[in-house]
């Protein structure tokens, strides 16, 4: 008896400019210079690989997927049966079909969606179900800055087994990013914090079973805040506190509204304002103390420049670098792989200022040293 | 019979038996024991015994304990340990950071057999347990010259609890001068998680240095690290890793520049015993784990021992009481100094672990104590070359250089190729009769991580062997990573299951939990 329902959706059309050197598929007028370059869909493929490892437990769960490429294929290739719902129209998929796909999965109960794509499907995701029905995306796009994906198609795979043969398994709010892409191929990178999709913890940074003693994202993030709130107890100062999930239980623990997306301003545990711009922020600080609390956006570990560019330069420049908070777990900084907590202000000189070992904090009284580059 | 010669490989298979849960094999009226009456003289002197114990503290009911004969109690444990792979019966090469050596058995036949030393109080008067605190003085003097400190204390049942102790003479130093802004200690990534939490206990922010490239932090990171707020570091050295920080000197004089404390985290010594000491590179204050480098048995997280050194400087802050020699006669001082930290075990900690140490110092010698530390480099070295080829793993950081007494390998390339990690491969080793290996602390740094120690208790040939089972299990992975993702074949287990510990509805840790549940989950 199938205890839970699980969605697969693949966007065919992901990854295809990558190989061909297009950086990014989103487009008709892209695809069609994709396929003329030789371009072949690989999405499918890599949907298969990870439905492979969930085919062991195939009896353990219901099945949903949309026809053809978008799902029907890999399920067949991985020998997994499945029921096909919904249809698509034309020859090629667009945005709109993934985005119907997932709430005709949602409202027909799917527990989880895996879904395969990039930054531009995870958007669709986002769009379509928001956080009420968790996903977990297999990487197949040129660009993943999305913090939604499993580091491989296989990972992504296994962890569906492991769901769906434990009764709990952790969620956490992931970022959705995209950068601009025709920006992008005119050699700007703008990176956007779009949202938050619900997706399955993966344990890379800790023993899959008897692991006793470990710290969880959840407690960690609580002593972050905890931490924050401790310098809060300060009633002159005002504190901006900028996007993100990390920042965000900020502001829930002071039960005060909050824009996760934006920056929310606080002074003495009550609200000053919410989702300011540079502009307005500066104006709000005036020529009081002030504190900026941020925290690292997206995969690439970016504090400053991407998703929070509200928090300019100048006002950087006016709190100074010893009041800018920097929190983050340490599963975070770990997952980082070495690589320095990265600055781009868009002013090079301070830039240069910001980096070099930094406190992060990354707990209740617990911090790391840490790099920030550039 | 017998292994494989040309592949080294056991055809392992662990025993099943299929036990009942002890309380399930209760017999009303069944006893192990039957205590006789006191004889009649005895009977006399003291009356019978039970009517002496205050009423108040009475049973009122015997103890819900199941009822069972002594040879179906003894046969019971004697399955249950065949289906374990303990330190004895495997190559326990497996406890990286843990030092499994070999405890000799005379060592243990001497501390718990020996009446001389199985029957003795604490509370004796000390003029009768003259030989006890002569070890315990002895060993003090070994563990100074060790490690060129000035003052120890055994008091402490574990490493932790003597970093514990380490940190509360930090603080302790710190008030007695008034200085009471010190509120941070600092750690590194790869030194012992207890060396942050312990300082988090008493009472401290901690601040943890990342590694770099080199696999250890970059001085840097450690000069950023420092203010007039820092109480001290608590470092291993070498780290988690097995690679020593050449820089060590720098750390410690940097920490020390803003009028910090230095405290050595030595729980693992076993490269250093005759080769380097704490005192050189300008310690304070450091501890070892007796139960790791000297060989007393690890006791299952029970009575082990931190033994805590300090300088000079601190020795008035160490636990009390002390063992003090005056030429003739040792005596216990409980109150001599009143800046100490106090007790932080009962009575003088565990006497049996000081023994079976002090006897295992006294069969090596201090040539023998450098020998250890020297054969144990070299079985690590030699073992680090021969996994270094196998297919699959990495050696992270600083490839080239030697490392000391344990390595943290990583199985990252082998589970990018194969999908096969760490510990899926932790599972199958079971299948060739060994225990499964310790990954890593957490977070895991070095992905899929496994971290290995052949101490200087293991041959060659046992070394041998241990790599040609990660070899096949690694081949294994590359023809058939089914084989492996499905393990272990052979073990009393076949089928771990995937749920971690924190499922409170499918987990039961004691046998009245057990009954609870059972009960709730069959009235639905």
């Amino acid at each position: 008896m199938p205890r839970r329902t699980l969605g697969v959706i693949v966007n065919p059309v992901a990854g295809m400019g990558g190989r061909v050197g297009l950086k990014g598929s989103d487009g008709v007028e892209i695809l069609r210079r994709a396929r003329e370059l030789g371009a072949r869909p690989e999405a499918p493929g890599r949907m298969a690989q990870a439905l492979k490892a969930v085919s062991q437990f195939q009896d353990q769960a219901r099945i949903l997927t949309y026809p053809g490429q978008m799902g029907e294929k890999s399920c067949t290739l991985a020998g997994l049966p499945a029921t096909v719902i919904g249809r698509t129209e034309g020859e090629e998929t667009a945005p709109e079909d993934t985005r119907r796909a997932a709430r005709q999965m949602a409202a027909a109960g799917a527990d989880l969606i895996l879904f395969a794509g990039g930054d531009g499907t995870a958007r669709d995701l986002y769009h379509a179900v928001g956080e009420e029905v968790p996903v977990l995306g297999v990487p197949a796009g040129v660009k993943i800055h999305s913090a939604v994906y499993a580091v491989t198609p296989r990972s992504a795979g296994e962890l569906v087994a492991l769901w769906l043969q434990r009764h709990l398994l952790r969620m956490r709010s992931s970022e959705v990013m995209d950068i601009d892409e025709e920006a992008f191929r005119a050699g700007v990178v703008r990176a956007k914090l779009y949202g938050y999709l619900q997706v399955p913890e993966e344990n890379r940074f800790v023993q899959n079973v008897k692991a006793g003693g470990v710290v969880h994202e959840a407690e960690a993030l609580q002593g972050i805040c905890a931490e924050v709130l401790r310098a809060m107890e300060d009633p002159d100062c005002i504190f901006a506190v900028g996007p993100g999930t990390t920042t965000r239980g900020i502001l829930q623990a002071l039960e005060l509204e909050n824009t996760l997306l934006g920056v929310d301003v606080v002074r003495n545990r009550k609200l000053l304002a919410n989702d300011v711009t540079a502009r307005q922020l500066l104006d709000l600080i005036g020529g009081n103390r002030a504190k900026v609390v941020v925290t690292a956006i997206g995969g690439q570990g970016h504090i400053l420049g991407r998703g929070n560019q509200q928090i300019s330069p100048e006002i950087i420049r006016q709190v100074g670098r010893e009041n800018l908070l920097i929190v983050a777990t340490k599963e975070k900084l770990v997952s980082l792989g070495g690589r320095p907590l990265l600055v781009d202000t868009g002013d090079a000189a301070l830039d240069q200022e910001l980096s070099g070992y930094t406190r992060i904090i990354t707990g209740y009284g617990d911090y790391v040293i840490y790099k920030v580059g550039y | 019979m017998g292994r494989d010669r040309e592949t080294l490989l056991r055809k392992y298979h662990q025993a099943r038996w299929d036990e009942e849960i002890i309380c399930e094999m209760d017999v009303p009226g069944e006893r192990g024991i039957l205590v006789p009456e006191a004889e009649a003289g005895i009977q006399e002197a003291v009356g019978d015994g039970t009517s002496r114990i205050p009423e108040n503290l009475r049973r009122k009911q015997p103890p819900a304990l199941p009822e069972i004969n002594q040879m179906r109690v003894n046969r019971h444990y004697m399955r249950l340990s065949q289906e374990t792979l303990g330190t004895d019966v495997n190559i326990d090469i497996s406890q990286g950071t843990c030092t499994m050596k070999y405890s000799p058995k005379i060592q243990e036949h001497v501390a718990t057999r020996n009446p001389g030393m199985a029957e003795i109080h604490p509370l004796q008067d000390e003029s009768t347990i003259q030989g006890i605190l002569h070890v315990y003085y002895q060993f003090e003097q070994f563990l100074k010259e060790i490690s060129g400190l000035d003052r120890f204390s055994f008091q402490p049942g574990g490493g932790a609890q003597g970093v514990f102790t380490n940190a509360s003479m930090v603080r302790a130093y710190h008030a007695s001068r008034g200085d009471h802004q010190r509120d941070e200690v600092i750690t590194t990534m790869f030194s012992h998680p207890c060396d942050a939490a312990t300082g988090a206990t008493a009472g401290y922010k901690v601040v943890t240095l990342m590694p770099d490239d080199t696999g250890y932090p970059h001085v840097d990171a450690m000069k950023a690290a420092v203010s007039e707020r820092t109480a001290g570091i608590f470092i291993t050295n070498p780290e988690d890793t097995g690679l020593y920080n050449p820089q060590i000197k720098e750390f410690v004089d940097i920490a020390h520049g803003v009028g910090a404390l230095c405290s050595y985290d030595q729980a693992n010594a076993n490269g250093l015993l005759g080769i380097a000491r704490a005192k050189e590179a300008g310690f304070d204050l450091c501890h070892f784990n007796v139960h790791k480098t000297f060989s007393m048995p690890h006791a299952c997280m029970g009575p082990a021992i931190g033994a805590v050194g300090v300088v000079d400087e601190l020795k008035r802050y160490l636990p009390l009481p002390r063992v003090e020699f005056d030429g003739e006669r040792y005596t216990l001082d409980y109150r001599g100094e009143p800046e100490s930290i106090g007790r932080v075990r009962s009575f003088l900690g565990n006497a049996q672990g000081v023994l079976k140490a002090y006897a295992w110092v006294m069969q090596l010698g201090a040539d023998g104590l450098r020998e250890v530390a020297e054969c144990s480099v070299l079985n690590n070295n030699y073992m680090l070359k021969k996994l270094s080829e196998v297919p699959g793993v990495v050696i992270q950081y600083s490839e080239e250089k030697r490392r000391l007494e344990q390595v943290r390998y990583s199985w990252g390339k082998l589970n990018r190729d194969t999908g096969v990690g760490t510990d899926d491969i932790n599972r199958r080793i079971a299948d060739y009769g060994i225990q499964h290996y310790w990954p890593s602390h957490h977070p895991w740094i070095v992905p899929e991580p496994f971290t290995l120690e052949p101490c200087e208790s293991y041959s060659k040939d046992d070394i041998d062997e241990y790599v040609a089972v990660l070899r096949q299990i690694s081949k294994e992975a590359y023809e058939n990573p089914e084989l492996v993702k499905s393990a272990p074949h052979n073990s009393a287990i076949h089928k771990v299951p995937a749920p971690s510990i924190d499922e409170p509805e499918r987990i039961a840790v004691t046998w009245r939990q057990y009954v609870k549940k059972q009960a709730a989950k069959n009235s639905g």
